[in-house]
């Protein structure tokens, strides 16, 4: 019931896919600028290019090249990178799980953190701990993620230095090998504890840096759906019949409240693959969004395809773990997908 | 006769403190144990607030400003707190307007369920909660209680919601029993089986009740007494016999004029407002304060 309609949001999500490879595709061979010349630099000789150009099909019609990207995508290759002259997939797999794990130890922190301040919000409405925790949300909305990184860096880097500031490792601590690309998840699988804490040490600075947009955003929203949902009256009924109040607000009131929450962390926990690129900056972190920037620049077509549609990816699986999610916390559409 | 289980005694409340919007004017009344009272008056005249407050519900409200004396079960109200909120659910409990929106959506009737009886034994353990709410389902006959326990209430009809919140309010044997504007949300068929289902359970039991409507056909069917409320304050106090033989408040005789009848005529009109409506309380023979409250 629930797999039915999941499968049928996959089946939506691939025809989105093929669209947004279109138009990235296309996109990426309009821009202004020979790619080959880019690549091979100004020194290189005009057949040295023209070579080049044919190599990669780059004087076909548009179509034409689709179709060799299709083609090629259906074997599994992304195409070359003219920058670091190695398959793109190879790029991908080795940027890709650094902002993975750094996004996903973020949306952790923005739920974990986020969520209770909005319930603490809802409940002490108008009181002091509203206010402060009205604060947290509004600073935190309203400062960007590079700020939070730099904010951090200072404090906690340099007047009390207590975390790194860059890269995901020590120097001296020496990389995992490589099963998930998560190094939180490979340090233990290679049963290194001491690394383990290493990269969590790194990870935290980046982490809270990327988190604190979307810890606001989910407090603010928290806290106003909550206080929606307590003037419904089944609030006033739990009230009258005497449950607890912490009871009805970590309950009876926060899952109504959760469900429309639920569908913007979602969209938060997507905007921070997008967000992750000024945090990777600031922190020296080798993670896709910055290496998707990078390749921008250079006009590096083939990467740039292979990564707008692996964060288009990853954006639209997101989408439907959230309807997922949705549909199992909120009971109308749990039964009703049971009924279709 | 008994001693009130409810005395409510020169209660007066304002919105935005001290200062703010006065709404009850010294609302006095008392319900005794086993009894049927109902508070009637049309939309805004103060009774559903007089029975919130009664509950303790609004008192936390910074905006609500209440004076007077709340008497329930031995304790003051007046001022809220966790004396009352002890008795909630336990000692007193509410029936709503419309049942369905009166249940949690997102939780089945179970886990409800659960928790009332919890207000009423905090070291139940869910199969005797569970079996207790059993039995206080097929009480108000609802013919599948276990299928009804493991429902959404937006899977049961207002009907059947009804019966549940029914089975919730006596479910820990409270000795007063507040119905505000029961089941108006529903039909009016609907509406009467579920008065007559309430009406039976609450007289086997001994169950005090304290109706709120503006429906005089209700309370005439449901109540032994009956006080009227026009703009905060109570303007005619009598058995329900005596009130509908004999009005004699201005209000009161407005309110019986305005029931619309069968033989038709069309609905008379009830003035929104009227010089005579604010003239002093009329209290009817036998119907004066309770010996205890006055002491």
């Amino acid at each position: 019931m629930i797999w039915k309609s999941a499968l049928r949001r996959l089946g939506a999500a691939l025809i989105v896919m093929v669209g947004i490879s279109m138009l990235i595709f296309a996109i990426a061979r309009v821009m202004p600028g020979d790619p080959a010349r880019i690549a091979l630099g100004p020194n290189a000789s005009a057949a040295q290019v023209a070579a080049l150009r044919a190599e990669r099909h780059l004087d076909a019609p548009l179509p034409i090249q689709y179709w060799e990207f299709v083609k090629a995508l259906s074997r599994g290759d992304l195409g070359k990178s003219l920058y670091t002259n190695r398959p793109v997939t190879t790029d991908i797999a080795q940027f890709l799980p650094a902002t993975l794990e750094l996004v996903i130890v973020s949306a952790i922190i923005m739920v974990l953190i986020g969520l209770p301040i909005g319930i603490l919000s809802a409940h002490f409405r108008g009181r002091l701990p509203d206010h402060v925790g009205r604060l947290i949300a509004l600073i935190g909305v309203c400062t960007p993620a590079f700020v939070w990184g730099v904010i951090l860096q200072l404090f906690f880097g340099y007047f009390w230095p207590v975390f790194p500031i860059e890269g995901r490792l020590l120097e001296s601590t020496p990389v995992p090998p490589d099963v998930t690309g998560f190094f939180l998840v490979d340090t233990l699988l290679a049963g290194n504890v001491p690394a383990f804490f290493d990269a969590l040490h790194h990870l935290i600075l980046p982490a809270v840096a990327l988190a604190m947009a979307g810890l606001g955003q989910t407090a603010r929203l928290t806290r106003s759906n909550m206080i929606e949902v307590y003037d419904r009256p089944y609030i006033e009924m739990a009230r009258a019949y005497g449950f607890r109040p912490l009871r009805i607000a970590t309950r009876y009131a926060f899952r109504p409240a959760f469900i429309p929450t639920l569908t913007i962390l979602g969209l938060e926990f997507a905007a921070m693959l997008g967000n992750a690129f000024l945090v990777e900056k600031v922190f020296g972190w080798p993670g896709i969004s910055r290496y998707g920037v990078d390749v921008i620049i250079r006009k590096d077509l083939d990467a740039i395809v292979g990564t707008v549609l692996i964060i288009a990816a990853a954006f639209l699986i997101m989408n439907i773990v959230v309807d997922i999610l949705v549909s199992i916390i909120n009971p109308r559409i749990r039964l009703a997908a049971g009924r279709g | 006769m008994s001693e009130p289980v409810l005395t409510i005694r020169d209660l007066r409340l304002a919105f935005g403190g001290r200062r703010g919007h006065p709404v009850l004017h010294g609302i006095s009344l008392h319900v005794r144990a086993g009894e049927k009272v109902a508070l009637v008056g049309e939309s805004g005249s103060g009774k559903s607030v007089t029975a919130r407050l009664a509950m303790g519900l609004l008192q936390e409200s910074p905006r609500v400003h209440a004076t007077g004396s709340i008497r329930f079960d031995g304790i003051e109200a007046i001022s809220g707190g966790r004396d009352i909120a002890r008795r909630r659910g336990n000692r007193v409990a509410m029936i709503f307007q419309d049942p369905t929106s009166a249940l949690n959506p997102t939780f089945r009737i179970r886990g409800q369920f659960r928790d009332v009886l919890r207000s009423g034994d905090r070291g139940i353990s869910a199969a005797e909660a569970d079996r207790r709410a059993e039995a206080a389902l097929a009480e108000v006959s609802i013919p599948d209680p276990k299928r009804a326990l493991d429902s959404y209430a937006f899977q049961l009809s207002g009907g059947m919601n009804q019966r549940v919140m029914i089975a919730m309010a006596l479910a820990n044997r409270p000795a007063l029993l507040i119905a505000d504007e029961p089941g108006t949300a529903l039909d009016v068929t609907v509406q009467a089986q579920t008065l007559g289902l309430m009406s039976d359970l609450t007289e086997k039991r001994g169950t005090a009740v304290l109706l709120i409507s503006h429906n005089l056909g209700v309370v005439r069917e449901f109540s032994d007494r009956v006080y009227v409320i026009y703009r905060g304050r109570i303007v005619e106090h009598g058995t329900t016999a005596q009130l509908f033989a004999e009005p004699r408040h201005p209000y009161t005789r407005a309110l019986l004029a305005a029931i619309p009848k069968i033989s038709g005529g069309g609905l008379p009109d009830l003035p929104e407002r009227s010089p005579e409506f604010e003239s002093p309380l009329i209290v009817h023979e036998g119907c004066g304060e309770p010996v205890e409250a006055r002491a």
